[in-house]
């Protein structure tokens, strides 16, 4: 299954390393809602102190939409499915590569979102272990449940605008743990943050395991 | 899909038309969803209805605290349940179908997820309708109002995917390992909603007064009676919709078949099938 797994996700890194599609227009994507949040909020005011930790984890969701139905794009082209069912491949194991190749390219967009947040909000990133800890959880989180998702609407004409009304209710428990795990942080209190990494972390394990048992038969049955 | 419906059942019923190995022995599609036992359900839930508004808005009393706000409860606390019970019967007839692949257990999945946006519609609006006069506002972001708004919109992302112009496999496996997901999606979205609210507040709002007893009472358990009857009643016939839809999709299907096969040998399609043919299946 890890070598299925490696397989995919070399490949599913290889086509964005050629087509730059995440670096290119997803991390500017992400970059410039950070820059409209600061117009909608007074950026001189104690407002867009108190809701980076929000805005951060709510860019993160928007720009993982993007990510994840790239990633299942992909899959699309030329017959690509077909000959994914046809291959052999462990399910699972393409699974967890296709979640872990989005996990990569997400914790790129992390740091990217973090230098933004640290340079044009102000943020004083004081618990790093803390801030690490929860953004690894969130990722994991985020890319199993969003390949899960990405590949329930694969191959369908209204994708683009099915996907985030299926993703975004089942990552609220995400938006909130992340929220308030990186408001403790940046409070100096991470001692009450790290329930809620548990929770991101127990989120993370149920939907790698529930995407890792579903994505046979979803492949099969399509 | 009632449209489809007068098709289905001259095509199933008439002998007339097509001889040989052609569309002729159909099971008949009845014409409409109701039988003895949906009549039976829908006027038991009327009367239940009825005993309802009796007991809700004359023999119980008002409310000390909350005054007739209070009556809004016997519709409020059952159809919260049955919205439960809708996304439950969901899940389980979910893994049902992908387990045995039966298409009555797709039909129920979808049944119950249809069902219980209905219920979670009157969930938030009685909801509303009661926080006003109680707490001042129609809204305000307690755990369970949140977290029955979020359940909203999966039941209809869930429905959205139901809706789509798929292969009827396909779409009933998605569908499927969605409704699958829809109970633990519900769990842990109330969780974490329930426990990022009691952060917030010291004590979270009390929905419902732990002592009632009397005719309030009465009223709320006549309430469960005559909400589950109603929900039974929707749940039988969004059912038999769901059911026929699955006919009428085989229908079309072995009508397009046959009209292929009639193509293939003119002898056996000349009598009847050409003059049948031309409205119905799209050359």
């Amino acid at each position: 299954m890890w070598r299925d797994a490696s397989l995919v996700a070399g490949r599913d890194l290889r086509i964005e390393a050629r087509s730059r599609v995440a670096l290119q227009q997803v991390a500017p994507f992400a970059l410039l809602v950070l820059i409209l949040f600061a117009f909608a909020l007074d950026p001189e005011g104690p407002l867009l102190e108190r809701a980076t930790p929000g805005l951060y984890w709510v860019t993160v969701l928007f720009s993982a939409v993007l990510a994840v139905a790239r990633s299942a794009a992909v899959d699309e082209a030329d017959g690509v499915r077909d000959a994914l069912r046809l291959s052999g491949l462990d399910p699972a194991g393409m699974f967890v590569g296709k979640a872990l190749a989005v996990a990569a390219e997400l914790a790129v967009l992390e740091v990217l979102l973090g230098a933004g947040v640290v340079v044009l909000y102000g943020a004083d990133p004081a618990a790093v272990g803390l801030l690490a800890a929860t953004c690894v959880a969130a990722t994991v989180a985020v890319a199993s449940t969003g390949t899960l998702y990405g590949a329930l609407v694969s191959g369908l004409r209204v994708r683009e605008t099915l996907l985030p009304l299926l993703l975004l209710p089942v990552l609220a428990p995400v938006l909130i743990g992340g929220t308030r795990a990186f408001e403790a942080a940046l409070d100096g209190s991470p001692a009450d943050g790290w329930s809620w990494c548990g929770l991101l972390a127990a989120f993370a394990v149920l939907y790698s395991a529930a995407g890792a048992l579903a994505y046979g038969t979803l492949l099969e049955g399509s | 899909m009632t449209a489809i419906t007068p098709a289905g059942t001259s095509r199933g019923t008439s002998p007339s038309g097509a001889p040989g190995p052609g569309p002729v022995t159909r099971p008949t599609v009845p014409a409409h969803t109701g039988s003895r036992g949906t009549r039976v359900v829908g006027w038991a839930a009327v009367a239940g209805l009825a005993l309802l508004l009796l007991y809700g808005l004359v023999v119980s009393p008002a409310d000390v605290e909350m005054g007739d706000a209070v009556r809004l409860m016997y519709v409020h606390v059952p159809s919260a349940t049955y919205l439960y019970v809708g996304c439950f019967i969901t899940t389980v007839a979910s893994a049902l179908w992908l387990w045995k692949r039966t298409p009555g257990w797709d039909a129920l999945a979808e049944a119950g997820a249809e069902v219980a946006l209905v219920f979670s519609f009157v969930v938030l609006l009685t909801g509303s309708l009661w926080g006003r006069p109680t707490w001042g506002t129609y809204w305000v972001w307690d755990a369970r109002l949140t977290s029955t708004a979020v359940l909203t919109a999966l039941l209809a992302g869930y429905l959205a995917l139901r809706r789509l112009d798929l292969d009827p496999d396909a779409r009933s496996t998605r569908a499927a390992v969605l409704g699958l997901l829809l109970v633990p999606n519900v769990v842990v979205v109330n969780r974490s909603v329930s426990w990022w609210r009691s952060l917030h507040q010291d004590a979270t709002l009390a929905r419902i007064d732990p002592t009632i007893e009397g005719d309030m009472l009465v009223a709320l358990m006549v309430g469960f009676l005559a909400i589950g009857l109603v929900f039974t009643w929707l749940m039988m016939h969004r059912f038999r919709v769901a059911w026929l839809e699955q006919q009428a999709d085989r229908v079309d299907l072995d009508a397009a078949l046959a009209a292929r096969r009639a193509e293939a040998s003119p002898a056996a399609g000349a009598a009847g099938a050409d003059d049948r043919d031309g409205g119905e299946v799209p050359a």
